[in-house]
């Protein structure tokens, strides 16, 4: 666990040095980002990463493909109900563990925008965990295409090194082009990440991110639970 | 014996990983994006602004890019140090110790993936464009750093790659603090090492050399000053801090191997 903090503890310092010599190069402020937001930015999303999980272990993937799922499926219980049950559980204990030390390392070292009104502290929970449960259902998903690709890890790496940019961890989704970020909150990717963040920073119409972020909770998880159902069929139960 | 058994090990390695076609492509292209991330990023930052601490675009690309292509030579060699807390855990570290060849080598030809030249391509990608597009005076000396730079970079990382798993011997668990000091110093060097406050500046340009794999060669290829303040030769230098990381790493594997105790089993 020490170790998992010295490496966010690491790169986080890296990416706030980046983003404030680029905000220096632009005078202060790059959409509504100033030095506080930018440190904010980072070690709230660097908190996150572990609380919503971003990168998982692949592990209902693996026992698909070892086949061992079926032990899962036998069981009287709704598979991707469980498991996000778990990982509801999981994100209890990530609270405490990922999420409020690089956030408090944050708030003691370096500029801090804390939130402006008291509001948004529970308003910032009720994101996170809503970003949490989307994670999930977007984790759910990559590795439920085992039941299709059998070895997913193509997949698997595939949004390992994409959705650190998708999501706006490594550079505020605000930083892009224009068209880039019209399409990227077209998808659920920000949900993740970048919604939580704005609604601590007080960037954008609250309401409006909240909901945003329930549509896609409520479709990933949907498009979950069909893909689950689709996939139960293709499973053979060999006897002996 | 040694100089034919690990051309014979690597070809076998090599001839088992290209039999599944579909999956190499796959891995490989992995890597290529993987190594496009960093890309993407500075390419981000470059639409709000029009320089990163007094480097233009085109610079940046140049370290990043010398950095990019280091990287991946020294993760195709010394990648497989990151197996090291499971080899040190199950206690099959004792078989390479039984065997007469040296234990690092015999790590480093233990697991060569070679999807991992997708990231060196990339890297060697995009070094070809910066390299076109940006103000060098060419001169034979240049064209031999230019050369120079990516292999010095990647003894340094693979220094620092063994150095880091070293620690393994007594922390088991300590991959990821390892990988705190390689892949941080990966994201480090692929960008102007004046852009970093003063303690991560010691840490990992100096002590860590990372600022001599990509930073110093770069100047010295651009002819610019050290916003730092050292003087310009210190770019023609980076082969020669690569040989005392290497001597360096060396020492400390020695010394780790030596402490190393069994697991008994």
């Amino acid at each position: 666990m020490l170790a998992g903090m010295t490496t966010n503890v690491v790169f986080g310092l890296l990416r706030v040095a980046i983003l404030v010599a680029a905000l220096k190069a632009a005078n202060g402020e790059i959409a509504d980002y100033d030095v506080a937001a930018t440190n904010t930015y980072v070690w709230i999303g660097q908190g996150l990463l572990g609380f919503v999980l971003l990168w998982g272990n692949n592990e209902l993937a693996e026992r698909v493909r070892s086949g061992d799922v079926v032990v899962d499926l036998y069981r009287p219980w709704h598979l991707q109900g469980a498991l996000l049950a778990e990982d509801i559980g999981r994100g209890g204990y990530a609270f405490l563990t990922r999420l409020a030390p690089p956030a408090v390392f944050g708030m003691l070292l370096f500029p801090f925008q804390f939130p402006a009104h008291a509001h948004q502290w529970p308003l910032f929970g009720v994101s996170a965990v809503i970003a949490l449960v989307t994670s999930f259902g977007v984790r759910f998903l990559v590795e439920l295409s085992a039941f299709w690709l059998i070895d997913n890890r193509g997949l698997y790496g595939f949004w390992n090194v994409t959705s650190g940019l998708l999501c706006g961890l490594t550079v505020p989704i605000a930083f892009f082009p224009e068209w880039a970020r019209e399409v990227l909150w077209m998808t659920p990717f920000p949900a993740l990440l970048q919604a939580p963040i704005d609604v601590f920073l007080g960037h954008g119409n609250v309401v409006k991110l909240l909901l945003y972020q329930l549509f896609w909770a409520a479709a990933v998880l949907a498009i979950g639970h069909f893909a689950l159902q689709r996939a139960v069929r293709k499973v053979v139960v060999q006897g002996g | 014996m040694a100089d034919t058994i690990y051309p014979k090990l690597i070809g076998a390695r090599l001839r088992s990983q290209m039999s599944y076609r579909a999956s190499f492509a796959m891995d490989f292209l992995t890597q290529v994006i993987a190594q496009c991330y960093e890309l993407l990023v500075i390419l981000i930052l470059f639409t709000q602004i029009h320089a990163l601490g007094g480097f233009t675009k085109n610079e940046v690309l140049l370290m990043y890019a010398f950095a990019g292509a280091a990287f991946g030579v020294a993760d195709l060699f010394a990648g497989q140090l990151d197996n090291l807390p499971t080899y040190i855990r199950t206690g099959s570290f004792d078989v390479l110790l039984m065997r007469p060849l040296g234990t690092l080598p015999q790590i480093m030809c233990s697991d060569i993936r070679l999807r991992r030249i997708g990231r060196i391509t990339g890297g060697l990608a995009v070094m070809g464009y910066a390299l076109a597009n940006v103000p060098i005076d060419w001169s034979p000396a240049k064209v031999v750093l230019t050369i120079a730079t990516p292999v010095a970079g990647a003894v340094i990382y693979s220094s620092v790659w063994v150095v880091a798993c070293s620690t393994c011997f007594w922390i088991v668990d300590g991959r990821e603090f390892a990988n705190a000091v390689t892949y941080g110093s990966n994201a480090f060097t692929s960008y102007p090492t004046n852009v970093y406050s003063r303690p991560l500046r010691w840490v990992m340009a100096y002590i860590v050399p990372g600022a001599f794999v990509a930073y110093y060669p770069s100047l010295a290829l651009l002819g610019k000053q050290d916003p730092l303040g050292l003087p310009g030769w210190v770019g023609w230098t980076s082969p020669l801090v690569a040989a005392l990381a290497a001597a360096a790493a060396g020492l400390v594997w020695r010394f780790a191997v030596r402490h190393y105790r069994g697991t008994g089993s």
